[in-house]
């Protein structure tokens, strides 16, 4: 089985190449990246005008099964990826059972073997149960197949505990996923003008910060590797920025709604602007755009979180965290970075591809040859109005329903298949 | 619509009252709302406050002035006092306007629905209302934004009576109405807004509905009870000392400590808090002769206000409780009766009232 992918704009990070070329696949790996590849395929897909890409990684998705079924499934969230162009995704722990021993996640890889159409990874929860008290059984959860451990969705609040973490952690060779957010600093949004307006109780950006300073501090004594989840403040970027200048082994993820939207979106009380870390102030925006720039953040995430209509509308107090991103991750991307001028598109696709790869050390994200053939296809100059109602995924909650983006994956291919194409998924 | 003998005698006390010939031809404006809902301030134009303030005068002397309390503009009508957390003086005050002007006012809380029990979101509640077509809401709320909510789920008035630490319109509109009748005017005057602003509803209105009126705003409290960017967003000055502060002051305006909440995190002690911040004799001395004290209630005797002064001539505290009552039966009788936003038939309402 030969695919020829023909003409098309490769951008493949890792191996510092982007040029117009031709990709050929055989039996599920890379064959070959050249220009005028003229060997017969099975099937050719011509890319003219078009981005080929190692297919992507999303570092950061809540695949909510098991136990929300209702939220979402492997199944369908698998499916979302592939909509959005994304060829393998790693699953957060914070599922029911959490992910805190060997059978909750060796049911997450085989319900992945049986039901997803995208490479399925998966965490394992860094202590028992997340609560922060107690490591869980690392060294099973890695054994089962676990690529790194988290407490996602918290923070560990205990300095000793986490000191435990990141030590057990750098044992096994497990990097350690940190949702930075001082637990003790509560609050429905960031803390600035607009919550003083809207009299809700700010939780302010130091809250990430603190907790971004004391991680870095441990990770430095224990010499191990921390990567932080979701980063969304001026200070996490100088924090970070900092660390890597010692040569720590310190990486920071972002997420599409961190350059995209400020907490002006939560005027009108609007839930879908909810999540942890909150949206920020123009400030702490435009900080982060500057250190993707600067390459201080190494990976961009989609933290995809569906929640179901009624946990979202309701007192915004009250309203569940977090929005579903995986269908519009690559759009806003290529729109508010790409297009925006803030990225080259090569550093674009690194943060998508070989940087959370790397991290995760997981045999994904290029076009080397021999590597699996997971590779997305990107119309940069497709037009598209994010319409909720048409995604793979359960989740519909979005803050973005109605805009008009620029930038579209067209095709994604997992192990020489087309699983989408587009924007429908094929499988 | 209303009825003629009514308006005879509208017109009769109108007539009698020179003061309000004045400020009706002091006040020629639009004759209806440019709002749908009463959520925010934000959401009234300095216009609207005028005319809510030309109907609130003959208002406050009907019912003061006369032995029959019924001024039944609302005849037929039919309104919901939602309150979902406890209020004794906005809640009595709603209903009985809502019942002087005639409407059938039906009141819930939050133990009478299905909402706790049966898990039922706030929002299916106001869509059943919604179904049910009362003609107006009143939504007391202990969340920020749920008036907001429920007014994009129901077609009628929503009328906000204290979300969460975010607004309470109508005591506003009553205080800006006591400002006016005591000072004659609101542009220009000094006022000085005294302790928890960060959890006050308020000062939410207040900092916004003094803003737009033109009024000089000062707020003194403890640094940890002032909320981000009062002095960017609503112009106010921030002082730590209110001796500072007081100096030049026309209005004093003292919000209520929240012994539970301000006292567990945010301040050391009451007495601590008293100490620098209660409105005492002496401090009142501080202001302007004339200076007015106004809380917006239920006062901590001798903790936000000192009794001396509460009792005292310069106190206003009293009146605004007239005042707030007032004010509410020209807001619901101008969200009920006239059709703002809806263009062209308009009800004409003051005209009539005036013919």
């Amino acid at each position: 089985m030969k695919l020829l992918i023909k003409g098309g704009r490769v951008v493949d990070p890792a191996n510092n190449i982007d040029k117009t070329a031709d990709v050929l696949v055989e039996n599920g790996k890379i064959a070959k990246v050249a220009a005028a590849i003229s060997e017969k395929a099975d099937q050719t897909i011509n890319a003219t005008g078009l981005v080929v890409a190692p297919g992507l990684v999303d570092m950061h998705t809540h695949l909510r099964e098991p136990g929300r079924e209702d939220k979402e499934t492997i199944a369908t969230a698998t499916r979302a990826a592939a909509r959005g162009g994304f060829t393998t995704i790693l699953g957060m722990p914070n599922t029911d059972p959490i992910l805190d021993d060997q059978t909750a996640v060796e049911f997450v890889l085989s319900r992945a073997k049986r039901d997803g159409i995208v490479n399925v990874y998966t965490t394992g929860s860094a202590t028992k149960g997340q609560q922060g008290k107690e490591l869980a059984d690392m060294w099973e959860l890695r054994n089962s197949g676990a690529v790194a451990v988290s407490d996602d969705g918290r923070t560990i609040p205990s300095a000793n505990v986490m000191q435990k973490v990141l030590k057990y952690a750098k044992m096994l060779g497990l990097p350690y996923l940190s949702h930075a957010e001082e637990p003790s600093m509560t609050g429905a949004m960031h803390e600035g003008f607009v919550s003083t307006e809207l009299g809700l109780e700010g939780r302010p950006a130091v809250a990430e910060d603190i907790i971004v300073a004391r991680e870095i501090i441990l990770a430095e004594y224990e010499d191990a590797q921390i990567h932080f989840c979701h980063g969304s403040t001026k200070g996490t970027m100088e924090l970070v920025a900092a660390a890597k200048k010692k040569g720590l082994k310190v990486s920071v993820e972002t997420c599409p709604h961190y350059f995209s939207l400020t907490d002006e979106a939560v005027r009108g009380y609007n839930q879908n602007a909810k999540m942890n870390p909150p949206l920020r102030s123009k400030e702490h925006v435009e900080a982060v755009k500057k250190a993707l720039k600067e390459d201080v953040i190494d990976v961009i995430a989609t933290d995809h979180a569906p929640h179901l209509l009624n946990e979202k509308y309701v007192e915004f107090d009250e309203a569940a965290s977090g929005i579903v991103g995986l269908e519009t991750a690559v759009p806003l991307v290529i729109s508010n970075l790409v297009h925006a001028g803030v990225l080259t598109l090569p550093q674009a696709i690194a943060k998508m591809t070989i940087n959370p790869a790397k991290i995760l050390k997981i045999p994904k994200g290029t076009l080397s040859v021999g590597a699996d053939a997971d590779v997305t296809i990107i119309d940069p100059n497709k037009e598209e109005v994010v319409n909720s109602s048409e995604f793979e995924s359960k989740g519909r909650n979005t803050p973005f329903n109605g805009m008009k983006l620029k930038g579209i994956p067209v095709m994604a291919i997992v192990a020489g298949k087309v699983v989408m194409k587009d924007r429908k998924v094929t499988e | 619509m209303i009825p003629r003998n009514y308006r005879e005698m509208f017109d009769e006390l109108n007539k009698k009252n020179e003061e309000f010939e004045k400020i009706l031809a002091t006040m020629k404006g639009p004759d209806e709302l440019s709002t749908k809902d009463l959520v925010s301030m934000d959401d009234l134009t300095e216009k609207d406050i005028e005319l809510i303030f030309r109907m609130t005068l003959p208002f406050k002397e009907l019912f003061i002035k006369r032995p029959e309390k019924k001024i039944p503009l609302l005849k037929g009508k039919s309104t919901i006092n939602f309150f979902f957390e406890t209020s004794t003086r906005t809640r009595v005050s709603f209903e009985l306007a809502e019942k002087h002007l005639g409407a059938d006012a039906l009141n819930i809380g939050k133990s009478d629905t299905t909402m706790g029990e049966k898990g039922e979101t706030l929002n299916d509640v106001a869509r059943v209302l919604n179904r049910m077509y009362a003609d107006c809401i009143i939504l007391r709320h202990s969340k920020s934004g749920t008036p907001q909510m429920i007014a994009k789920e129901v077609k009628v008035p929503v009328i906000n009576a204290g979300d969460g630490w975010h607004e309470h319109p109508t005591q506003v509109l009553g205080d800006l109405y006591t400002i006016y009748e005591r000072k004659g005017k609101i542009k220009g005057v000094n006022v000085l807004i005294v302790g928890d602003i960060l959890h006050s509803r308020v000062a939410g209105s207040l900092l916004r509905g003094l803003k737009k009126m033109g009024a000089n705003v000062k707020v003194a409290g403890p640094s940890t009870l002032v909320p981000y960017g009062v002095e960017e967003l609503f112009g106010a000055r921030v002082y730590h000392r209110i001796e500072d502060a007081l100096p030049g002051t026309d209005v004093i305006y003292a919000l209520r400590i929240q012994v539970e909440r301000a006292a567990a995190a945010f301040i050391p002690t009451t007495r601590e808090y008293s100490k620098m911040f209660a409105i005492n004799p002496k401090r009142v001395a501080m202001a302007k002769p004339d200076v007015i004290v106004m809380h917006p209630g239920p006062v901590n005797r001798d903790l936000d206000v000192r009794t001396e002064v509460i009792e005292g001539p310069n106190s206003a505290i009293e009146e605004q409780v007239t005042n707030c009552f007032s004010v509410r039966f020209a807001v619901m009788t101008l969200l009920v009766l006239g059709k703002p936003g809806q263009g062209g038939k308009q009800e004409k309402l003051l005209q009539r009232w005036q013919e």
